[in-house]
């Protein structure tokens, strides 16, 4: 039965003020489906106040293979670091 | 000890028992994984609910017997759950009995929410938002499988045509029923089967399903008459307590 449905990627925001997070995927017929299952699987133990689904063959990913160039220039550049300056210790924690 | 409330209880709290049993034995064995965590997650909300009304009931009897002693050390003649949450079958079978259960579960704890006895009324507040939440997860399925393909639809249909004779012990009352409802404690059950009528119907007919009408009615269970199949399950049940009695995790 599931090998007939579709794959679904599942984003549950916590609490408010925080952006939804990936938690995992699931199946499901369609898209309404998919946020009932993805209530029942990935809320049960009071995680989430608003869930998101995608279809998986939906989502664009980079690919693996052009890691070097999309990322390694930005390994050498730390000045892009906000690391080079005093914090009051009045200000706490940012 | 207050008879009429001792028994009403324990009629809500042993029909969330019992299919909270029924449906944790699909656990691992349901056709998809996200219906077997769904299902399971019925049977917990149904579960607690079940701790709570045989918790009152056991203080209201005044014996000390708490939740577990009720559901664990009881002989199937003192169950007072209908006979629908008891049956067995198949995925279409559980999913039947899921549905025609909610649809009267709902209206029904909706109208214990006003219950004079408070306590009553606490349980029912906390266990009508999960009903609500059943009741829109087996809709939902009922419709899709019911008005679905041909062996879906004949599958429903069959564990329809069983279980529909089982549906109205839940809303003919007896004289439990009407001495608490001249204390306002339990509804009038005329307005639940009205509810339950409009639910089904309605239901019934999207998917592409027909009642059989003409079924004649079985009852028993409320009162502790209970098919041959309770017993076996019962005895899974209430096993390891009665081997083990005492034993906790």
């Amino acid at each position: 039965m599931s090998a007939e449905w579709p794959l679904w990627e599942v984003f549950i925001r916590g609490q408010h003020g925080l952006a939804h997070r990936h938690v995992g995927s699931l199946h499901a017929p369609d898209a309404e489906v998919a946020i009932r299952n993805a209530r029942d699987v990935y809320t049960r133990r009071n995680e989430g106040v608003s869930i998101w689904v995608v279809r998986s063959t939906d989502i664009v990913a980079s690919a693996p293979g052009e890691k070097g160039p999309l990322f390694d220039p930005s390994n050498s550049k730390v000045y892009r670091h906000p690391t080079f300056y005093d914090i009051p210790d009045e200000v706490g924690r940012m | 000890m207050d008879k009429d409330l001792f028994e009403f209880t324990l009629r809500m709290g042993d029909n969330a028992l019992i299919l909270a049993q029924r449906n944790a034995a699909w656990c691992g064995h349901a056709p998809a994984l996200e219906e077997d965590i769904a299902m399971a997650n019925v049977g917990l909300d149904l579960l607690g609910q079940a701790k709570l009304w045989l918790t009152l009931a056991g203080e209201i009897e005044g014996r000390g017997r708490d939740a577990d002693a009720l559901a664990y050390f009881r002989d199937a003649r003192a169950f007072r759950n209908c006979l629908l949450v008891e049956q067995p079958g198949d995925y279409a079978a559980a999913l039947m009995r899921q549905f025609l259960f909610d649809a009267w579960h709902l209206p029904m704890l909706s109208e214990l929410t006003t219950s004079s006895e408070p306590r009553v009324a606490e349980i029912a507040g906390k266990a009508v938002k999960e009903a609500e939440y059943h009741l829109d997860r087996s809709h939902d399925l009922i419709v899709r499988l019911g008005d679905g393909h041909a062996e879906s639809h004949a599958r429903m249909q069959a564990a329809l045509d069983d279980l529909w004779r089982f549906v109205g012990e839940l809303t003919t009352p007896d004289v439990v029923d009407e001495a608490l409802r001249a204390r306002a404690a339990a509804p009038d059950l005329a307005s639940v089967k009205a509810e339950f009528d409009r639910v089904t119907d309605a239901t019934l007919r999207e998917a592409t399903l027909a009642a059989p009408r003409d079924a004649t009615m079985r009852k028993g269970g409320k009162t502790g008459y209970h098919s041959e199949e309770f017993g076996y399950a019962l005895a899974e049940m209430q096993f390891l307590q009665r081997a083990y009695p005492g034993a906790a995790w």
